[in-house]
């Protein structure tokens, strides 16, 4: 028997049983889904998380004021316990370690704007002409601040685009004058729209030098430090030596954290993906299910045309014509549900993107593919039982069956 | 005797037992038969005298315990099933009392279902089954499903089916027993002229009149052969005597 007959006559055999065959398929397809569906969020959720790590800025070290860590107990944390702060002679002095491309001091702290008669909060960033580069932001108007060499901080903003467009709406802010808490300040650039990072949205900030930062809040204090490696490879290096700078000018005591977004980003990275894997896992089950509900109605096919199968014998069809042409049957059953698996997982892939526009639910190929080749495999495997059922049929008893 | 060159079948010494529980069924005892090619032999005897295990056993469905079976000059006793099913497929013709239809498929796709097994490539196969059509007078139900046939036009199916290959014997089991007078005459004809271009035919039934419209009458008692009589003249000695 040629191969393409065998296919034409096991499709015939299946699509004979309309509604066994439908629903078999549904439930291959339900399975194939599942996993696509399933493995599309695990994914999504990492790929969110990560790119919110990575709109930070990309070779980052942070420096924060404080120890994480727990000592043995030292006398000093009696008398003293609040740590040194972290100043912009800090943040200046670690441009000079080998390795550091670009530094930003960062000081934060909510404000008010007021311009053209509308008043309204907002969170205000103070940090130097770098941060643009460091945190990776566009600008959509304008410049961003300029390099301030003296440290006195000059009188400019640069607004996030919300806030331009609810202060200012089409009209084009750049050169007009701001109040901003006690200060006036000049508008010299808006940052493009949608910039991200942590949760926070750049849209709704305002950003001032940090030298005016420091001043309007009455600190002279930093909330973080961002240090951007040259490399890759050197944030590793850039870390200890930022880390031991900073000890040396605080006086041997260590009293700041390093951390490098590659750790926290490899984390999150790992546990997202055991995620993945696991509601995968999950999803695989209700495709055994489907494996063996193939071999059921294989099974009850079987049965059924057992007339047919020792007709198909008489008329000189072998033991191995018989069982290819179950097996060819099981395998169409199974990858055809697999198929429509797929798009109905994909379907199911992009009603979530396009629910939360946000969230990345891109089913990831391999889980496409693990799909596909669990349902061909569960066809192949559990349709080997029925198929050879078939062909070992005694053809006068299963001619005398009717 | 026959000749050899003359002989399609020969079984000798051909004996063959079931196992019904814990009894032993002698369906076939020490069968000797000489059958010539185009002869029209009528198989008959009482229910379970062994007539169809004889059919199944000359259709090469069921195997001899012992005893030689030659099917055109081959030795077929010996044979693996692939080899079986080979031989099966291009020398023999099977007719069922019940059609034995794919009930899913249309009569020309019935018909055409010993060549597709074969692997005869699709024109050769249309070709073939469009010519079968016309002679059996089913052009016009070629697309039709079995259950659409009325009874004499499945079994006009049936045998176009059987005979597509040109098989060298055709084997019929109770073929008009499904079937009213008029249209089991009209089947019986087809396969007297089948038999008339030269096609041996054997047939296994219950009718006296059928099987007395065959040249040659067989008839069987407790696995044995009781009689073989051709046109009035006993041809071989019954196995009682030998």
């Amino acid at each position: 028997m040629k191969i393409s007959d065998t296919f034409r006559y096991a499709s015939d055999a299946a699509t004979g049983t309309p509604l066994r065959t439908g629903l078999l398929m549904l439930a291959m397809s339900i399975g194939v889904a599942a996993v696509v569906v399933l493995t599309a969020l695990g994914d999504g959720a990492r790929r969110y998380v990560v790119g919110q790590f990575s709109a930070i800025g990309s070779n980052l070290v942070i420096v924060l004021p404080g120890r994480s860590e727990t000592r043995g107990f030292n006398p000093a944390n009696l008398v003293t316990s609040t740590p040194r702060d972290l100043t912009v002679n800090d943040a200046s002095t670690l441009l000079r370690v080998p390795g550091v491309l670009r530094i930003s001091p960062v000081v934060i702290g909510t404000t008010e704007i007021n311009a053209a008669g509308k008043l309204r909060e907002a969170m205000m960033v103070g940090t130097n002409d770098d941060f643009i580069r460091v945190r990776q932001l566009k600008l959509g108007l304008g410049r961003f601040l300029s390099k301030d060499e003296v440290g006195h901080g000059s009188a400019e903003v640069v607004l996030g685009a919300l806030i331009r467009q609810e202060i200012f709406g089409s009209e084009n802010p750049l050169g007009k004058t701001v109040r901003v808490g006690d200060r006036r300040l000049r508008v010299v650039g808006v940052l493009s729209e949608g910039g991200q990072g942590l949760g926070m949205t750049t849209d709704e900030l305002l950003i001032v030098p940090v030298a005016t930062a420091q001043a309007m809040l009455n600190t002279n204090t930093l909330f973080r430090i961002l240090v951007e490696a040259r490399s890759r490879e050197q944030i590793g290096e850039v870390k200890a030596s930022v880390l031991k700078t900073i000890i040396q000018r605080h006086e041997g005591e260590e009293d700041v954290t390093v951390i490098t977004q590659d750790a926290v980003l490899q984390t999150f990275d790992k546990i997202l993906n055991v995620l993945t894997l696991g509601v995968s896992g999950i999803a695989a089950i209700s495709l055994a299910v489907a494996g063996i509900l193939v071999m059921n109605v294989m099974l009850v096919s079987v049965t059924q045309r057992t007339a047919e199968i020792g007709l198909l014998k008489a008329l000189g069809a072998t033991s191995a014509a018989v069982r290819q042409l179950f097996m060819v049957e099981a395998v169409l059953l199974s990858l055809t549900g697999g198929v429509l698996g797929t798009g109905l997982g994909y379907l199911g892939a992009a009603l979530l993107r396009h629910l939360y526009p946000t969230f990345p639910a891109y089913p990831p190929l391999w889980a496409v593919l693990a799909g596909l080749g669990t349902a061909l495999s569960s066809g192949l495997i559990f349709g080997v039982m029925p198929a050879r059922r078939a062909a070992q049929l005694d053809p006068i008893q299963a001619l005398s069956k009717r | 005797m026959p000749d050899d060159a003359e002989s399609l079948i020969q079984l000798n010494g051909i004996n063959r037992t079931f196992t019904l529980g814990d009894s032993q069924v002698h369906a076939l005892r020490n069968i000797n038969l000489n059958i010539a090619r185009g002869e029209y032999i009528a198989v008959m005897g009482p229910s379970g005298s062994g007539k169809s295990t004889l059919l199944n056993l000359i259709g090469l469905l069921d195997r001899a315990d012992t005893g030689t079976y030659i099917l055109e000059g081959r030795d077929v006793t010996t044979l693996s099933q692939d080899e079986l099913a080979k031989v099966r497929s291009e020398r023999v013709g099977f007719i069922f009392q019940s059609f034995h239809l794919v009930p899913r498929l249309t009569a020309a796709a019935n018909i055409e279902l010993p060549l597709t097994l074969s692997g005869i490539p699709a024109s050769e196969r249309t070709k073939r089954v469009t010519q079968a059509l016309k002679e059996y007078g089913l052009t016009d139900r070629a697309h039709h499903r079995p259950n659409e046939l009325s009874g004499g036009q499945r079994q006009r199916v049936a045998i176009a089916r059987a005979t597509i290959l040109r098989p060298a014997v055709l084997l019929a089991d109770e073929p008009t027993g499904n079937l009213d007078r008029t249209t089991g005459e009209e089947v019986v004809r087809l396969l007297e002229a089948l038999n008339a271009q030269g096609m041996t035919l054997i047939v296994v039934t219950h009718d006296q009149t059928l099987g007395a419209r065959a040249r040659r009458q067989i008839k069987m008692e407790d696995g044995s052969i009781a009689s073989d009589i051709t046109n009035g003249a006993v041809t071989s000695t019954p196995n009682v005597l030998t």
